[in-house]
Order: structure tokens, then C-alpha cells, then sequence
């Protein structure tokens, strides 16, 4: 199956609703909170540990809540780590959410664990901050869109966002992809930080879309229906 | 810049909603999760539910109340109430809450804190104290001392010391719940609150007492609270979540909006 396979991507679009999302299941979090919210956009998802359920999947949620070396592991025992790495590479949209979104990067500092790879970049512990700011970074907060700001040059995922928004926040680590370039928002914690980013199939948020009410069901609702550009 | 969140608290009796006041007695209120996606849809940020239930069929029906909370409400919950384990929480978890909530079981066996901190990280591990204005003593030098059993029984526990071991043992957030105001809609215990946020490197949500929206604006600045949790000014209807939170807006605090309700434009 060809990378940027847009015909097939196309096909996909007229038939979304019989596609099939895989949610990854590595225990690392509550996989069922995600897929309520995807149902509550209408869209059908399983929840499965099987490498094949994300090499042959329409579309794949990378969800997660945990420490980056104790998901890893699980990753690497179920073999679902190689199936992330295909999925990735034959053009399959995913969302990586959370610890799902720091592991497609190439390392954490989180145990110093080595992630997936998908995209280069780190993920950095919160340096320490004045005490009024917390760690971990947890409640509502705002997002800004990166670089052009006109809705022509917004990725797919924020169209329609307000300027004025919040998402749901929980974490003590940061993602820094190397590319600057595909930061598409930016947060505010003590220090500024990459709160999404995407490259080619990969979209990745930091906060959580599943819980961040109306406006994370509308992210999820547009992931449904994304096509990567070729 | 972090929000500070507006936080409901629906007591849940037998899978039906109830409202306490100072602790004596209760009177049911409605469906818990008709209620609870009324606030979500209205803006609000976050729900703590109280299992106030004593049998242990009850308990059972909290967890369908969990359930179905689950499926509605897309914001954070938590779930407390006669919990005393990790895998106590865990079924809570596992039902669809975001975070587990200590009150009692902390007191009694403080290793539970550490137990559900290592399970489900310390970011969904919540300890509620109910606290009690006393004369300080040896015991209780801050005069704040630690109630559990609905406030029945005292604990010779102080409410300040409480709160720092609680972050040492793993809690991630701390409901400050003042047992003298609780009920009163007179304001909140902004001198209580202030203690154990000063006290602590974690999230202080304020409880009991909030009557008006400046209650909310005084605890929130004055207590250096991170959340405040409001019950009747909502369930009784003499406020609703967007007044609370255009008022605190309007006071110069971070306040999450209150976007429209998601609709899917999905082809049927």
C-alpha cells in the first residue's frame, strides 16, 4: 500500500462511517474514556493490544496516561511498538494523545526511555517554577494556534477553533519536536511548550480531547474525518 | 495560564442525588446524571461525586451511576465516598472516573494514598478532608483539626500536618472541605483554605460554605485556592454556572469559556 496513497484516502473519506479506528491498547490509561468520546461524535472504534488491529485500522488512536518506560515495555511486549512504526509508514492517520503523543517522539526524559521515533524530538520534566505554578500541569488551559494565522493555513484538526479556548491538561512532561515547523499550538506553563504537533499522518495533542468538552469532542470529530495531505 | 476551575459536588445516595447540610441529614434532589451533563453542558469544569450510599448494594449502583456519567460528561470526575483501597478506586476508574477521592480511608490507613498513587499516578489520586474549627492544641496546634465519619468523629488529627503528609504519601489534589461552613452559604473557610494551600505544592480545592459568586472570587484570591466546589448555589437554582463564571471573569480571574455544546455535522 503506497505512502500518500491519495486515491485511497479519498475512498476512505466517502465511507468514514464503516471505517474502523483502532484504539491501542497498552494499558496505560483508560482506552474506554476515548472511545465514549468518539462515540458521542458517531464514530465506531475498537479497543485492541493486537498489532494487527493497528497495522490493518482505517485510522489509530495512540491514547495514555503512565510513565513513558513502563508504557514503552508494553509496547515492545505485545509488538505493538514495529505495528505503530508500519502504520505510520504506509500513511494510516493516527492521533497520539498524551503519553500516546510523547512516545512518537524519539526520547523522554521520563526514565530516559527510548520512544517510538515516529518524529524526532524530546520530551522534556518541567523545570522547576515559581510555587504558584504546579507540576504536574493539570486543569484547563488555553492553546494558541501556531504560524499563519488566516483558516486557509490551519491544520485540518483546528479548523473552526475559537481564539478563545481551553483543553484539559494533565502532565509533568513536555513534548519539544525538533522541527519547530510542525508545532501547530503552543501552551503556556511557566514556560511556552508544544500542546500539538503534526507530521504528515501523525497528529499529536498534548492534552486530552476526550475530556476537554465540547471543544475535544470537536477535535475528535475532526480526526475522524481527516485525510493527511499527500 | 492554568484556569481556576468552577467544581461541582453531587452527593449520591443510592443512585439518586442528595444534598447534605452540615452534615445532618439529606434530602434527594433528582438524577445525579441528568445533572451532572446539565452542568457539563453548561460550562462547568470539573465534578467530584460522593457515594454517601451505606449498603453495600448501593455501591454497585454508584458504579452504573459512573457508567453512565462516563458516556455524557466529557470533562474530569472524580469519585469518592467509603473508599478504602486502591482497588476500591480502581473499579472506580475503571467505570470511567478521572480521578479517586480519600477521605475517611486516608485517615484510617494513610498507605492507601501511596497504594493508588503507584496504580493510577498521582494526578488521579484526591485527598478530601472534612475539617473542624477547635482551641489549638499540643495535637491540633493550627485549631484546624481532621473530622471523618460525616464530621461524627474527630480525629485529634491536625488539618495542616494532614495536608503535607498527604503530598508526601502521594495525594495529587486536595478538597478542603470546612465542616463549620459546609451547608451555611456564608462563604467559604478562607483562613482553612489558605493555611493548607501555603502548606502544600498541590492543587487546594475550597468546599463548604459558597453562597454568593464573591464567596467563589474571595477563596480563590484571598485562600489561593485552585478550584472552588460549589452545591447549592447550583443545585438549589439561585445561580447558574455561566453568572459564576462571567462574575469571576469580570474580577480578573482565569476562567475557562464556556464553549456551545458539540454538534456533529456527520451525515446520518
Amino acid at each position: 500500500m503506497a505512502r500518500n496513497g491519495c486515491g485511497l484516502v479519498r475512498q476512505r473519506r466517502e465511507t468514514y462511517h464503516q471505517a474502523v479506528i483502532t484504539i491501542v491498547d497498552y494499558d496505560a490509561g483508560n482506552p474506554t474514556s476515548v472511545q465514549r468520546a468518539l462515540s458521542a461524535v458517531g464514530a465506531a472504534s475498537r479497543i485492541s493490544a493486537d498489532p494487527d488491529h493497528v497495522l490493518h485500522a482505517d485510522r489509530v488512536i495512540f491514547p495514555g496516561v503512565g510513565h513513558a518506560q513502563s508504557a514503552m515495555a508494553v509496547l515492545e511486549e505485545r509488538g505493538l511498538d514495529q505495528a505503530l512504526r508500519e502504520a505510520f509508514a504506509r500513511g494510516t492517520p493516527i492521533l497520539g494523545v498524551c503519553v500516546g503523543a510523547q512516545l512518537s517522539l524519539t526520547r523522554s526524559e521520563e526514565g530516559d526511555t527510548a520512544c517510538l521515533g515516529l518524529v524526532p524530538g524530546l520530551v522534556r520534566r518541567f523545570p522547576p517554577l515559581p510555587s504558584e505554578l504546579k507540576v504536574p500541569h493539570m486543569g484547563w488551559n488555553r492553546i494558541e494556534l501556531s504560524g499563519l494565522s488566516g483558516p486557509e493555513h490551519r491544520h485540518p484538526l483546528f479548523q473552526g477553533l475559537p481564539e478563545q479556548n481551553e483543553f484539559y491538561f494533565v502532565h509533568s512532561y513536555y513534548l519539544e519536536p525538533s522541527d519547530p515547523e510542525c508545532v501547530l499550538a503552543t501552551s503556556v506553563h511557566g514556560l511556552r511548550f508544544a500542546a500539538a504537533f503534526a507530521c504528515a499522518n501523525l497528529a499529536a495533542v498534548q492534552f486530552h480531547p476526550e475530556k476537554s468538552g465540547p471543544l475535544g469532542l470537536a477535535l475528535l470529530d475532526r480526526f475522524t474525518r481527516w485525510s493527511p495531505t499527500c | 495560564m492554568l484556569t481556576k476551575r468552577v467544581i461541582s459536588c453531587l452527593d449520591v445516595r443510592d443512585g439518586k442525588l442528595a444534598k447534605s447540610i452540615q452534615f445532618q441529614g439529606t434530602i434527594d434532589i433528582g438524577d445525579p446524571v441528568e445533572k451532572a451533563r446539565e452542568y457539563y453542558e453548561a460550562g462547568l469544569d470539573e465534578l467530584v461525586f460522593y457515594d454517601i450510599t451505606a449498603s453495600h448494594e448501593g455501591r454497585g449502583i454508584m458504579l452504573e451511576v459512573v457508567r453512565r456519567v462516563a458516556e455524557q460528561v466529557f470533562i474530569p470526575f472524580s469519585v469518592g465516598g467509603g473508599l478504602k483501597s486502591a482497588s476500591d478506586g480502581g473499579r472506580v476508574i475503571e467505570a470511567g472516573a478521572e480521578k479517586v477521592n480519600y477521605n475517611s480511608g486516608a485517615v484510617e490507613r494513610p498507605e492507601v494514598l501511596s497504594e493508588a498513587a503507584r496504580a493510577f499516578g498521582v494526578q488521579a489520586v484526591v485527598l478530601s478532608m472534612d475539617v473542624l474549627r477547635t482551641t489549638p492544641t499540643l495535637q491540633v496546634p493550627s485549631g484546624f483539626e481532621v473530622v471523618t465519619h460525616g464530621g461524627r468523629q474527630r480525629r485529634g488529627l491536625d488539618a495542616i500536618e494532614w495536608a503535607r503528609q498527604a503530598e508526601q504519601l502521594g495525594a495529587g489534589e486536595i478538597v478542603v472541605n470546612s465542616i463549620d461552613a459546609d451547608g451555611t452559604r456564608q462563604g467559604y473557610d478562607v483562613e482553612l483554605t489558605r493555611q493548607i494551600a501555603d502548606a502544600v505544592s498541590l492543587p487546594v480545592i475550597a468546599s463548604g460554605g459558597g453562597g454568593t459568586c464573591e464567596h467563589l472570587r474571595e477563596v480563590l484570591q484571598q485562600g489561593h485556592a485552585d478550584a472552588a466546589l460549589v452545591a447549592s448555589m447550583l443545585h438549589y437554582g439561585s445561580h447558574t454556572v455561566a453568572e459564576i463564571k462571567s462574575y469571576l471573569s469580570q474580577q480578573g480571574l482565569a476562567i475557562r469559556s464556556s464553549p456551545p455544546a458539540f454538534v456533529s455535522t456527520r451525515a446520518k
